[in-house]
């Protein structure tokens, strides 16, 4: 097939940015309860019409789209849905709600900009793609511009944006300097490892090193996701760095096979460097959204374990990795968020001492989600990393390996200091009882029900594996 | 046979039912719920057994074996899998009717039993939960399901032994039987690694050429794997758990430690058996001596016991060695010449089954109107009880191999199998089997003749238990009297075609006089107000005496070992050097983790200039190594 029909995720998504556009103008203010019901059903459609994959082409190739593919896409889409219902609590409020169509606007420009990113099959669109997910991003980072540090993070992260799509642009122009072509299929054909090569090889990794959040291009994130709305940082935690990651497997896969040491001994050092160094600093972290900043630097590192492994396996669990990172992770914002709008912006760790006393619920799913990230059996993390660690020892990279699985016991020290902090630290005055709002809910019991059952259930790795191609 | 599924689905709905919403209910819907779903068990498992049966036979003669249903659920590589699946042969159709039929009479009694407690809803919903475990333990299409469902079986026990969590006895009681049981349980699945590893599959028949490729690891396979069906079947040294049990509920030991879980061990031999029978005679050998020892070693100690569920549990202990010796003596898969024994065993089983919950369900009766376990709160209860006492004396004359009760055919295939396999272990188990008929008089006669409490019973005066309570006693008494009656050998057989049972008359007669002196015997010395002549051998043989009565002091030799030796020898230094070496070395990771974390933590300054520069600079160096190496 190939016909624009087989653009049609990305053409429904664009009807929903339009349908909201247009609501947000038409409904009367304050609309943020409208909004984001609207909103909400609306990804749930876009979920339901785009759930049958789809194998095809168009555009002559430079778009293209497989099964794998479209299941990523709907992973992303879901969790999408999952920000978007943990949102309310944060667009109800005094001073944001007169911005809540923006949110999901730029929030759904960036998620179409990353599913052309993952879609392409041509740097130029691969390119458009990485900067529609890009750029929108600051204005949401800096949506909150006259509170926190929102406008600082914005700014930090625009210029390192800009900065990271300087170098890789850079990086591109010398692989067509030396190919003459955009087009995966022909550059992987030609190319063979020059120095040159390896030099756009590597700028090119940069540019998604940044979106991914690896050191060192990591410097942004820390500063970004603390000033960021933490709806915000939820979101730039997950469900681009979700896409980010897939798109580097495949292209590194595809595009530099030729090149595949190269790239694998790049990997190997990365990965090393990203989880130590993120841990290391991550201990020392007393700031949740700061800490949860490092922990997704260090996760990031995991997941590109299974690019390391480069084979359907690596691929399979790579998507694995990324659900269930997504609803951990999503699980973890969502309680910090709670928590930060219900008590007007509390984030440090110590704040949540005692919670278990006046909110067992809400620590109990964070306890679980940390349970997960952590990787503690039987909760789902344990399975997501043992697969990416078994694709990565499959082939054979035992030492790299080796040294991830020492920074989990690491890892399990600062995700328990929360735990401890909620459950054992005495506190005579913990935070209040809150009542939360249902969507929020409902996005938390999506997470918990994912972080519970996702490992136990083995046709979900079953069905990746089985849909997974190189 | 689709509907097999439900066989396995009520029950576990009625746990969930009742675990999940138990507490909102009367006791009364919870008790009716958890028995309707059972009954409704009973009722399909007897539709299973009879669509199985009715099946025409298939060209070799046997049964064909059915697999309704088959999941895979955890794939390793092309053959190994773990399968979750309802297989249907003669044996698992068997234990099928047996489970469902002594769970269905336990969940009718325990209405009366436990009227009233606190936890009653509790009580039900653990009971459909093992009632689930079990169901699926015999169904089980390979042996890693077995195994899950083996646990789940463990853990529904150590939850209905510590039923009355209050009891400082039934804690101690239900962690010894998990204990030990998990300990046993480490050989199975050993066991059942090696068999996966070596056999590449699951399932319990493998490939040929494997088995033959690796005949020498079948044996210790299923070596390992018979340690854990002697942990959970109380063989000799490991059945110190069982006796304990006896905490739980009485209508408890009646299903679980006596007529189901116990004789899961016998089961998981008889699955194995043709494994067994071909490539590891020998240590299907062994399986016949442990269980002659554990037969004699438990009669001997059930001959003394003053608590009567402790004789119960004895006697069970013994029987389970029966079956265990049958199974072993087998040297073939023909049952004429001498797979016998296997029919044995599993007819057995069945008989077993019934009049041992039969026993126990009227010892539960006595128990109810006594108020006491100890015999000499008894006595003289006959006239109170008549019911209990005449289903308890159908039940005794069965367990003592009196025709045309049940357990004198079982018994008298199992004493012809030994004699055909030795002489000696035939007399042995012919001595043993005197010894049950007269410790189970024994019990009979202190109980229900005897010196009557008077004292006691005229305070409270003993009654008859109510309807619920003797309807089981009653129905399981009618099994008991016609059991014997089921052409069994037609059913199963050790290579699956139909075999008839003959009565081997030098045999018969032998046991049937054996048992009657000993019964005659027990008569004299118990039946009477004053029981003078057992006192004058107790204080004639007092060493014996006391030592049999605390069971030859084995669990104290099993504290002795734990205590003793491998807390203080092993468990100690070992504690030691985890708290000093590993721990500190732990202690210093930690401490130069937060140390660099310190110093890398200054490079993150804020600025943004730092930031681009730590990117290029990250990119140039990584390209240069790339370059360079």
């Amino acid at each position: 097939m190939t016909s624009i029909l087989s653009l049609s995720a990305e053409i429904s998504l664009t009807v929903i940015i339009i349908v909201l556009l247009l609501a947000d103008l038409i409904l009367k203010e304050p609309n943020h309860k409208k909004l984001q019901g609207l909103a909400c059903i609306l990804m749930l459609i876009q979920l339901i019409v785009n759930i049958q994959p789809a194998d095809a082409e168009a555009f002559g190739g430079m778009f293209r789209t497989t099964p794998m593919i479209s299941v990523v896409k709907t992973i992303l889409t879901a969790g999408t849905l999952i920000v978007f219902l943990q949102a309310g609590e944060w667009l109800k409020r005094e001073d944001t709600r007169f911005k809540a169509g923006e949110f999901y606007i730029l929030t759904l420009s960036t998620l179409l900009g990353m599913f052309f990113m993952i879609s392409a099959g041509n740097f130029l669109l691969f390119y458009i793609g990485l900067e529609l997910a890009s750029i929108p991003l600051a204005c949401l980072v800096a949506l909150d511009k006259y509170r926190h540090h929102s406008a600082e993070a914005g700014a930090k992260y625009i210029l390192n944006a800009m900065f990271s799509s300087a170098i890789m642009l850079y990086g591109l122009s010398m692989l067509y300097g030396t190919s003459g072509s955009m087009y995966f299929d022909d550059i992987a054909s030609v190319i063979t490892g020059t120095p040159l090569q390896v030099l756009a090889m590597v700028f090119f990794f940069a540019g998604l090193g940044f979106k991914l959040s690896l050191v060192p291009f990591h410097m942004w994130t820390p500063d970004t996701y603390q000033g960021a709305p933490t709806t915000v940082a939820a979101y730039l935690s997950v469900i681009s760095k979700g896409a980010a990651a897939f798109a580097l497997m495949s292209i590194l896969i595809k595009v530099f096979a030729p090149m595949t040491a190269e790239w694998e001994l790049l990997l190997c050092v990365i990965i090393v460097v990203t989880i130590t160094v993120a841990n290391l600093i991550a201990i020392r972290q007393s700031d949740l959204k700061r800490f949860m900043a490092y922990s997704s630097i260090s996760q990031a590192g995991y997941i590109m374990l299974a690019v390391l492994a480069g084979t359907t396996q690596g691929m399979a669990s790579l998507v694995y990795y990324v659900i269930i990172y997504i609803v951990a992770n999503l699980a973890v914002f969502g309680v910090i968020n709670l928590i930060e709008q219900h008590t007007d912006g509390k984030v440090e760790r110590d704040d949540y001492n005692g919670l278990y006393k006046t909110n067992p619920k809400l620590s109990l799913i964070m306890t679980l989600a940390l349970f997960s990230l952590a990787g503690i059996p039987p909760f789902a993390g344990f399975f997501s990393k043992f697969f990416v660690f078994a694709a990565a020892f499959n082939s054979g990279f035992y030492l790299v390996v080796f040294l991830a699985l020492i920074n989990t016991i690491i890892s399990l020290y600062y995700y328990l200091l929360i735990v401890k902090a909620m459950y054992i630290n005495p506190n005579d005055n913990p935070i209040g009882y809150f009542k939360s709002g249902t969507l929020s809910r409902i996005g938390l019991g999506i997470c918990l029900a994912g972080v519970v059952a996702l490992g136990i259930i083995s046709c979900v790795y079953q069905f990746l594996n089985d849909t997974a191609i190189l | 046979m689709d509907y097999t599924i439900l066989i396995l689905g009520l029950p576990v709905l009625s746990f969930l039912i009742l675990g999940i919403f138990g507490m909102f209910m009367k006791h009364r819907t919870a008790g009716i719920i958890g028995t309707a779903s059972l009954a409704a068990v009973t009722f399909l498992s007897y539709l299973t057994a009879y669509n199985y049966f009715t099946t025409p036979r298939t060209a070799d003669g046997t049964y064909a074996t059915l697999v309704p249903y088959n999941f895979e659920w955890l794939p390793f590589t092309q053959s190994l899998h773990i399968d979750m699946g309802i297989l249907l042969d003669p044996i698992s159709v068997m234990m099928l009717i047996v489970i469902s039929t002594v769970s269905l009479m336990v969940h009718i009694y325990s209405f009366g039993y436990m009227k009233g407690e606190t936890g009653f809803q509790r009580y039900y919903a653990f009971l459909s939960l093992f009632s689930f475990s079990m169901l699926g333990l015999v169904v089980a299409t390979n042996i890693f399901q077995m195994y899950v469902f083996w646990e789940l079986v463990g853990v529904s026990s150590y939850l209905l032994i510590g039923f009355y969590y209050t009891k400082a006895e039934a804690i101690a009681a239900s962690k010894k039987a998990f204990i030990v049981t998990r300990f046993a349980d480490l050989g199975f699945l050993i066991g059942i690694l090696i068999y996966g590893y070596y056999m590449g599959t699951f399932t319990f028949t493998p490939g040929e050429e494997r088995m033959m490729q690796y005949s020498m690891m079948i044996p210790w396979a299923l070596g390992l794997m018979f340690v854990g069906g002697a942990g959970k079947s109380a063989m000799f040294p490991l059945h110190i758990w069982l006796p304990d049990a006896m905490e739980g509920p009485t209508p408890v030991s009646a299903l679980i430690h006596a007529a189901t879980m116990v004789v899961a061990g016998v089961y998981l031999v008889a699955r194995m058996f043709p494994l067994f029978s071909a490539y590891a005679p020998d240590v299907l050998h062994w399986v016949a001596y442990i269980g002659a020892f554990t037969a004699f070693y438990a009669a001997s100690v059930a001959c003394v016991q003053s608590d009567i569920k402790r004789v119960l549990a004895f006697s069970t202990i013994s029987q389970i060695g029966f079956m265990m010796v049958a199974l072993g003596v087998c040297t073939g898969m023909n049952p004429h010449e001498g797979g016998l024994g296997y029919m044995a065993s599993m007819f057995h089983l069945f008989t077993h089954a019934m009049f041992k919950a039969l026993l126990f369900l009227g010892a539960g009766c006595i128990i109810h109107a006594v108020h006491s376990n100890e015999m000499s709160t008894m006595g003289g209860l006959r006239k109170y009880m008549p019911i209990t006492h005449w289903t308890f004396l159908i039940a005794c004359l069965a367990i003592s191999g009196i025709p045309p009760f049940s357990g004198f055919f079982s018994k008298d295939e199992i004493l012809a199998a030994c004699f055909k396999f030795s002489p000696v272990i035939g007399t042995i188990m012919t001595i043993i089997a005197a010894m049950t008929a007269f410790y189970m008089f024994r019990l009979y006669y202190c109980i229900f003749w005897g010196k009557e409490n008077k004292e006691l019973h005229e305070k409270h005066v003993p009654h008859e238990s109510p309807i619920t309570m003797t309807f089981p006693l009653m129905f399981l008494a009618f099994l008991t009297c016609v059991a014997g009656f089921i052409p069994f050998g037609h059913f199963v057989s050790s290579n699956g075609e139909s075999y008839s049972i003959e009565i081997n008359m030098s045999v018969a007669i032998t046991s049937i006089v054996v048992a009657l002196v000993s019964i005659a015997l027990a008569t004299w010395m118990y039946a009477r107000e004053k029981q003078s002549f057992a006192e004058m051998l107790a204080k004639r043989f007092n060493k014996l005496h006391t030592a049999a009565y605390h069971r030859f002091y084995i669990d104290e030799v099993w504290l002795f070992i734990t205590k003793k030796i491998i807390f203080r020898c092993i468990s100690t230094p070992l504690a030691w050097f985890d708290r000093h070496i590993i721990d500190g070395f732990m202690n210093l990771l930690a401490w130069s983790s937060n140390e660099s974390g310190e110093s890398i933590r200054t490079i993150q300054n804020g600025k943004i200039q730092t930031y681009t520069f730590c990117f290029l600079a990250g990119a140039i160096i990584l390209t240069v190594m790339l370059l360079l190496l």
